[in-house]
């Protein structure tokens, strides 16, 4: 291929990518409209809820005005979104404080969790769905199958459950919350966050595998990969160098998907184990109804989401030569 | 189906979808009987010791407050597959309404109708169903449309690709030349041949629907006391936790046989259609 040609082919790439990125900025602020018409305007008066029932008509008229509440609907949108582009989403109700505040405090437990969980959870969702993937319909294929299929059904709070009582109630091995001491030794840090991060990858696993062996089957019955065997090629090397590499987008995003899943795992688990996270910042924020903090809340989550739908999209691109071109 | 074609199509089931489909059978009668043949009322006090273990008198011991984790288990099981039943028919009578609506209308209410469901889908599902209950609050009635609205675009995506699908097929067109209407088309001649593929979607709904509801309660934000689904009775005995109680452990577990014995059975009925 010419270096003229080969150009092309990466402009187009990178046209494409510039093109979702423009749609997922779009989702975005589709997004945030939603979630400020659910939680800004359709429920009572925020003023009502602060001042409390005895409050005269004239208080909140009064606290109506200050917090911006008579004005008209698109013009609280716009100031809300300016707000939180800016990073500072305003004042936590319940808390005090601002929710910036709060969430920069908050945020990095959420993601060391997730990433420690991603980081156990994907060896093991290859693990298993290549194997399978490799005996597809055979005893071992079979017996997986169902397994996942469970795994996949169990309520975070049951799996929980089981892991406290095995191995903080019977074992002793492991403490039933979360707390990571300052400045951990490493047998600490694994200690703290070992149930956590097992009990969200149960779930991470079994999603992912199966949508993992999924991938590899429909590549597995394509008919290079038949002229492989053919040329005996081995089994092994047939699904890392022939298989896996023309499987990366649908893998990709069912990595994306099941990391999304992640995220509705963490309110559960941060919620059982106590951990002071993003999540469970945003049960108390709906418990508490403080709604900027959940707005805040809930926009990150949705950031996030569409970030991680966006990497997978890239990826798939520039590992597809035929995405490319187009 | 015919009913020989049925027990047929059962009897060819591997155990698992038996042992799904057996499951299955088990909570739907538990949900029309619970009340019924439970031993002692849902509230009563019926026993000085809190977190006792499973007794002649108490099959599953009693819970935090001295009451009988069984009775309370067949009530809450009522709550659960009940109110999931019905949200789940809502979530797929709106999301399959929407799609039909999209596959025979206009072309932009399809661009529109589609849009709106990206965008939705793209909160995830239980950070929506919070900033929903945060808004209105958490009665039954308001809870069941709650979890049934969140899950409205996910059967909405599917049912939009069978329907589109149908849609441009010959028969389809043939009916349109005789001049049928679009709630015809959309309802006599599309939804009879998606019914089918439909039920895998909402046998999965179902299981979302139950996790998110029996979710929402054991953090506190579905259903409130007096009424206790199943996830309200994890969260009420949480304190039992260390103490291995059976009345954190009984209600977590029917849960999980509820939504695994729905999954091993859509799992068996789709395996055979694919063969």
């Amino acid at each position: 291929m010419s270096a003229a040609n080969r150009r092309s082919l990466w402009r187009g790439a990178g046209r494409l990518i510039v093109k979702r990125v423009g749609l997922a900025l779009v989702t975005l602020l589709l997004v945030s409209a939603v979630i400020f018409t659910i939680s800004g305007l359709l429920p009572g008066d925020a003023a009502q809820e602060v001042l409390g029932r005895g409050a005269t008509p004239e208080q909140i008229a009064a606290l109506r005005h200050e917090m911006g509440l008579d004005r008209p609907a698109p013009v609280r949108y716009a100031e809300w979104l300016a707000d939180i582009v800016r990073g500072d989403p305003g004042q936590s109700l319940v808390a005090n404080k601002p929710v910036a505040d709060i969430i920069s405090e908050r945020l990095p437990n959420t993601l060391t969790l997730a990433a420690l969980a991603t980081l156990v959870s994907v060896p093991f969702a290859f693990l298993i769905g290549i194997a399978s993937a490799v005996s597809r319909g055979r005893k071992l294929d079979r017996a997986l199958n169902i397994a996942t299929l469970s795994m996949v059904a169990l309520p975070e709070f049951l799996v929980a459950t089981i892991a406290v009582l095995v191995f903080a109630v019977e074992l002793l091995w492991l403490p039933s919350i979360t707390i990571v001491p300052k400045n951990p030794t490493f047998a600490e840090y694994v200690r703290a966050y070992a149930m956590p991060v097992m009990v969200l990858a149960v779930g991470v696993v079994a999603q992912l595998s199966r949508m993992i062996r999924a991938a590899i089957i429909t590549e597995l019955d394509r008919p290079y990969v038949e002229m492989a065997l053919l040329k005996g090629v081995r089994p092994l090397r047939l699904i890392f160098r022939h298989v896996l590499p023309n499987a990366v987008g649908p893998i990709v995003n069912a990595m994306a998907l099941s990391l999304s899943y992640l995220f509705g795992g963490a309110i559960i688990v941060e919620t059982i184990f106590n951990y002071p996270g993003l999540a469970s910042l945003m049960v108390n924020a709906v418990t508490s109804r403080d709604m900027p903090l959940l707005q805040a809340c809930a926009m990150i989550f949705c950031a996030a989401y569409l970030l991680l739908v966006l990497i997978a999209d890239t990826i798939a691109i520039l590992a597809n030569p035929r995405l490319r071109q187009a | 189906m015919k009913r020989g074609n049925l027990a047929r199509a059962i009897r060819a089931f591997p155990w698992s979808g038996k042992l799904g489909l057996a499951l299955v059978l088990f909570w739907i009668t538990i949900a029309l009987v619970g009340r019924l043949i439970a031993p002692y009322p849902s509230g009563a006090f019926v026993s000085y010791e809190v977190f006792a273990g499973a007794s002649g008198k108490f099959w599953f011991g009693s819970d935090f407050l001295g009451r009988d984790v069984l009775s309370r288990l067949l009530v809450g099981a009522q709550f659960t597959v009940g109110l999931s039943a019905v949200a789940v028919t809502i979530a797929v009578a709106l999301g399959t309404g929407f799609a039909l609506t999209a596959a025979v209308g206009p072309r932009w209410l399809d661009e529109l109708l589609s849009r709106a469901m990206d965008t939705l889908i793209s909160i995830p599902s239980k950070i929506f169903a919070l900033v929903l209950v945060a808004a209105f609050g958490s009665s039954i009635l308001l809870l069941t449309l709650i979890v049934s609205i969140t899950y409205v675009p996910g059967n909405f995506r599917i049912a939009r690709s069978l329907a589109v699908g149908l849609a441009r097929l010959d028969y389809v067109e043939v009916a349109r030349a005789r001049g049928e209407g679009r709630p015809y088309i959309a309802l006599v001649e599309i939804l009879p041949n998606m019914i089918r593929p439909l039920f895998a979607d909402i046998g999965l709904r179902f299981v979302f629907i139950v996790l998110l509801l029996s979710g929402l309660s054991f953090l506190g934000l579905g259903l409130q006391p007096p009424d206790a689904d199943l996830g309200s009775l994890v969260r009420e005995n949480v304190n039992g936790l260390g103490e291995g109680a059976l009345a954190i452990l009984v209600p977590a577990l029917a849960i999980a046989s509820l939504t695994v014995g729905v999954n091993l059975l859509i799992d068996a009925a789709t395996q055979g259609k694919v063969q």
